[in-house]
């Protein structure tokens, strides 16, 4: 492939004016304290609408994990004058769609409706959000399923690695944790601590309003969603990462036929100084679809395994870096030893000049794609919200890409990544293990 | 699991009238349909091709090679070498994949609109010249054999599911699964490959859909130039398969690495294949929303919420296949129950229905739903076009969409109840059970251990 820097500058200049089509974003603090970010778009009849709150599974207390996460399913199963069966057939008759979604940092629920509906809607999406029930017998059920569910994750090896990673690279740290907590101390939960859980981690939303709505619906919508949220106390924040950890290689028995195989270290946060040339130094290594580094020297040439990939896991702290893939137990040792020595060969020398032409290329060019749909502007206006990034966030994302150099990426790499102490997964691994055995730590 | 794939098909096969609005369709010459879908909502484009060959279209001992030849698209042809045709994507800042179904091949790429002539250079190219080499096969086939072990036999619901297949399919290709046995992609040769891509991949086998910020007279100009100048091939009539009645139940067991048990109930069940005429599968795609298009469904309702003796369930059905389909009703038991109880609260649920009737405001709902997902549809323009090409892959036409929307909101609670009683059951049944089996070949751990390592 032959690109030059002439060719580069030219589509720079092309990108300017894709980057002037980014959405109007309206910024505001409710009088309820909520913070809103808004696109007006009255293009489709409809509305989406996104609330978040700082209330993932970081915020567990020790000794009850899975309480965020059950506050977060609970929040629809009962609100107000509303039974979880009147909510989820309110929402259905309207057609409108109640969904959510929930993380480390953050848990969120959020509404699709038509615009026709949307007065009925948005008035059980306040109910949900504002008078949540907790009843103690659907509790009861829930906390069945979720156990039930974590037992199966149990026989899973992919569910396996990924809890043993998390554990090897964030240790004490609520990162750590499982989303939904640990069989042992949901069987102790109750509605008290769900609605414990509510009062102190439900009180700052942030809104995000994508559609068909005026500036002043959706400053009326936001206050509705949020006026009878518990009243603001003082929070304490997240402890900090520990971004240095010890090397540990854990082999983890499995019948599967293939090893599942993850090796990682802590990242970068969201707001780190090294984002952006973390993001495209990612991009070059593991996360370039069929183009990366990992996936030409594993799947390419070698046919080693189907997915390998590479990412960085962004959070209020220091989320994960991993490298993931799957390959038979025969050539798991291959398959890692040569995932092992691609990164340190990325750390040690970077990115060529003419991978981080090719790196800004498809990321400068493919940012259109980012933003073609409501539902994923939508997103971006909860993600800018929730961290509190620049409001021109999506104005900059070309140029903070395009400043972004080859010395950079090796810099940032060579200090947010140490190959020689990284944690590392295998489950499934290639030596047979008699009977039942723990985790070998070195 | 694929039923999951199913259950979401199911809301997402109509569209409205006015979705219909703005899709334009030449046939080259050649026999390439072109359908453009206009959207000028963002400065976006996609490019679909959709061949109408998939895994219902191998043999014996060659099944997967419909997929193998997917990936190996992806290989290189005479003037654009291995690799080069994602790095170019890439370049241009296009996102791009491929998907093999049972019923069709497809491969898609996601650009901004001034890059689509480069999109069509490329997916042109590889209709006709692609460079088929036994040094890439032997390479891309292992990765296939990766891609198998990782998505079916480490997979007990998969796995589950390829073998319900197996054995709800006696005569119709269906019964094979689309990813191919394994000791038939050992045996597979370049050669399987070669023969897969001169058989089908052809223009007057294909269609071609662009939609987004794009004006029809354009592309179908683009087109020509890209695409017009690829030869025919002629395609022969296809071999038509028919299921034989099954004439009683069939009940099969699936030990495989799990926690929970699983249980599948798949009826066999027709497909769409005169719009306009058919009535019965719309009224199944209407019941499996009544049974389980919300938390508060029937199923979900009773079982889960109400009598607790399933931890999840669901019914699927999918009316636009190009053959034979099945309806499925499934559950994860909760704690406790067994399988046998499992089934037979189904049995109750679908025997109540039957005898006392669907509620009229149950169906409204999921027309309410349906028509409502009419209009989301219109915020993802990848989806519109997948829509238009599913449907003609199929041999039913985009055409026939709203229509078919139509069809839907007519069906009647009495219909619901007629198909449930002449289609669930017993003679027209498969019961596939997942007996979960413990990873160390020996007795699972009491519940509570924290230690999950074995």
């Amino acid at each position: 492939m032959y690109v030059n820097k002439l060719l580069f500058s030219i589509m720079l200049c092309c990108i300017a004016s894709v980057a002037a089509a980014t959405p109007t974003i309206q910024h505001w603090q409710s009088a309820t304290g909520a913070r809103v970010l808004f696109v007006e778009d009255h293009d489709i009849p409809m509305l989406d609408v996104a609330v978040s709150f700082a209330s993932g599974s970081a915020f567990d207390k020790s000794g009850k994990p899975g309480v965020a996460k059950l506050t977060h399913e609970l929040l629809d199963l009962g609100a107000g004058d509303l039974n979880e069966d009147q909510i989820s057939t309110g929402m259905a008759d309207l057609g409108a769609q109640l969904s959510g979604s929930f993380d480390q940092d953050r848990a969120s629920v959020s509404l699709r409706t038509l615009s026709t509906e949307r007065d009925s809607a948005l008035s059980i999406m306040a109910r949900v959000l504002q008078y949540p029930v907790f009843s103690e017998s659907i509790l009861m059920r829930e906390k069945t399923r979720l156990i039930a569910g974590l037992k199966e994750a149990e026989t899973k090896p992919e569910l396996i690695a990924d809890k043993a990673f998390n554990k090897a690279v964030f240790g004490s740290h609520p990162y750590a944790s499982s989303l939904s907590g640990e069989i042992s101390s949901l069987e102790t939960i109750t509605a008290q601590d769900l609605k414990d859980f509510y009062q102190l981690h439900y009180q700052r939303a942030v809104v995000a309003i994508m559609g068909d709505v005026t500036r002043v619906q959706a400053e009326a919508i936001a206050v509705q969603l949020t006026r009878y949220l518990p009243a603001y106390t003082e929070q304490s924040s997240l402890p900090a990462v520990v971004m240095q950890i010890q090397s540990s290689e854990q082999r983890i028995f499995h019948p599967a036929t293939q090893s599942h195989i993850l090796t990682g270290t802590p990242g970068m946060s969201r707001k780190d100084p090294d984002y952006f040339p973390l993001y495209v130094g990612n991009y070059i290594l593991g996360g370039g679809g069929f183009v990366s580094r990992l996936m030409n020297e594993v799947r390419e040439k070698r046919g080693l395994a189907y997915s390998v990939y590479s990412y960085f896991m962004p959070l209020k702290q220091t989320g994960a870096f991993q490298i993931g893939l799957q390959t038979k137990k025969e050539q798991a040792n291959e398959a890692l030893a040569l995932v092992e020595k691609t990164l340190a060969d990325f750390v040690a020398k970077g990115p060529t000049e003419k991978e981080l032409i090719a790196a800004k290329q498809n990321i400068i060019g493919g940012f259109p794609l980012r933003i073609d749909s409501n539902k994923k502007i939508l997103d971006y206006l909860s993600i800018i919200g929730f961290y509190e990034l620049p409001l021109t966030y999506l104005d900059d994302f070309a140029d903070n890409i395009a400043h972004v150099t080859t010395t950079q990426i090796h810099s940032a790499f060579s200090r947010h990544i140490h190959p020689g102490a990284m944690a590392t997964v295998i489950v499934g691994a290639p030596e047979p293990i008699s009977g039942p055995v723990g985790a070998q730590n070195q | 699991m694929r039923i999951y794939l199913f259950a979401t098909a199911l809301l997402a096969v109509m569209l409205s009238p006015s979705v219909y609005a703005g899709v334009f369709e030449l046939t080259l010459a050649n026999g390439l349909k072109v359908i453009v879908k206009e959207d000028h909502r963002a400065p976006v484009v996609v490019q679909q091709i959709w061949y109408k060959a998939g895994s219902m279209d191998e043999h014996t001992g060659k099944t997967g090679v419909a997929h193998v030849l997917e990936h190996l698209m992806f290989k290189g042809t005479r003037g654009v070498p291995a690799g080069e045709f994602s790095r170019r994507i890439a370049a241009a800042g296009g996102r791009e994949n491929a998907f093999t179904s049972n019923d069709y091949t497809a491969y898609f790429q996601q650009l901004h609109k001034s890059q689509l002539p480069l999109a069509m250079k490329l997916e042109s190219d590889r209709m006709h010249n692609l460079n088929l080499t036994a040094g890439e096969f032997s390479k891309e086939i292992k990765v296939v054999m990766e891609e198998r072990r990782m998505r079916t036999d480490d997979d007990s619901h998969a796995l589950l599911q390829e073998k319900l297949m197996g054995a709800a399919y006696l005569e119709h290709p269906y019964q094979h699964p689309v990813i191919g046995w394994m000791s038939d992609l050992e045996q597979m040769t370049v050669q399987d490959a070669r023969s897969w891509y001169q058989q089908w991949y052809a223009p007057d086998n294909a269609t071609l859909v662009i939609a987004g910020d794009v004006y029809h007279a354009q592309v179908f100009e683009l087109a020509q130039r890209y695409y017009g100048n690829i030869p025919k091939k002629g395609q022969s009539a296809r071999r038509l398969f028919s299921e034989p009645v099954q004439l009683g139940i069939k009940r099969m067991v699936v030990k495989a690495p799990a926690e929970l048990p699983l249980l599948v109930m798949s009826y066999h069940a027709p497909n769409i294949v005169d719009p306009l005429h058919d009535w019965k599968p719309y009224a199944l795609e209407m019941l499996a929303g009544v049974l389980s298009s919300t938390d508060s469904a029937r199923l979900n309702k009773h079982l889960v919420r109400e009598q607790q003796l399933a931890s999840s369930v669901g019914a699927s059905y999918d009316s636009t296949s190009r053959g034979p389909g099945l309806f499925s009703l499934e559950a994860v038991p909760s704690a406790g129950q067994s399988v046998a109880q499992m089934e037979i609260a189904l049995r109750a649920e679908i025997a109540g229905l039957i005898k006392n009737g669907v509620g009229a405001d149950e169906l409204k709902r999921v027309k309410a739903q349906v028509l409502a997902g009419e209009v989301y549809k219109l915020d993802s323009v990848f989806y519109q076009a997948m829509q238009i090409g599913q449907m003609e892959s199929i041999g039913v036409g985009y055409k026939a969409i709203p229509l078919m929307l139509e069809k839907l909101q007519a069906v009647t609670t009495e219909q619901l109840v007629q198909v449930a009683s002449e289609f669930l059951q017993d003679d027209n049944l498969i019961v596939a059970v997942l007996d979960p089996q413990p990873l160390s070949g020996k007795a699972m751990q009491p519940a509570g251990e924290a230690n999950h390592v074995r």
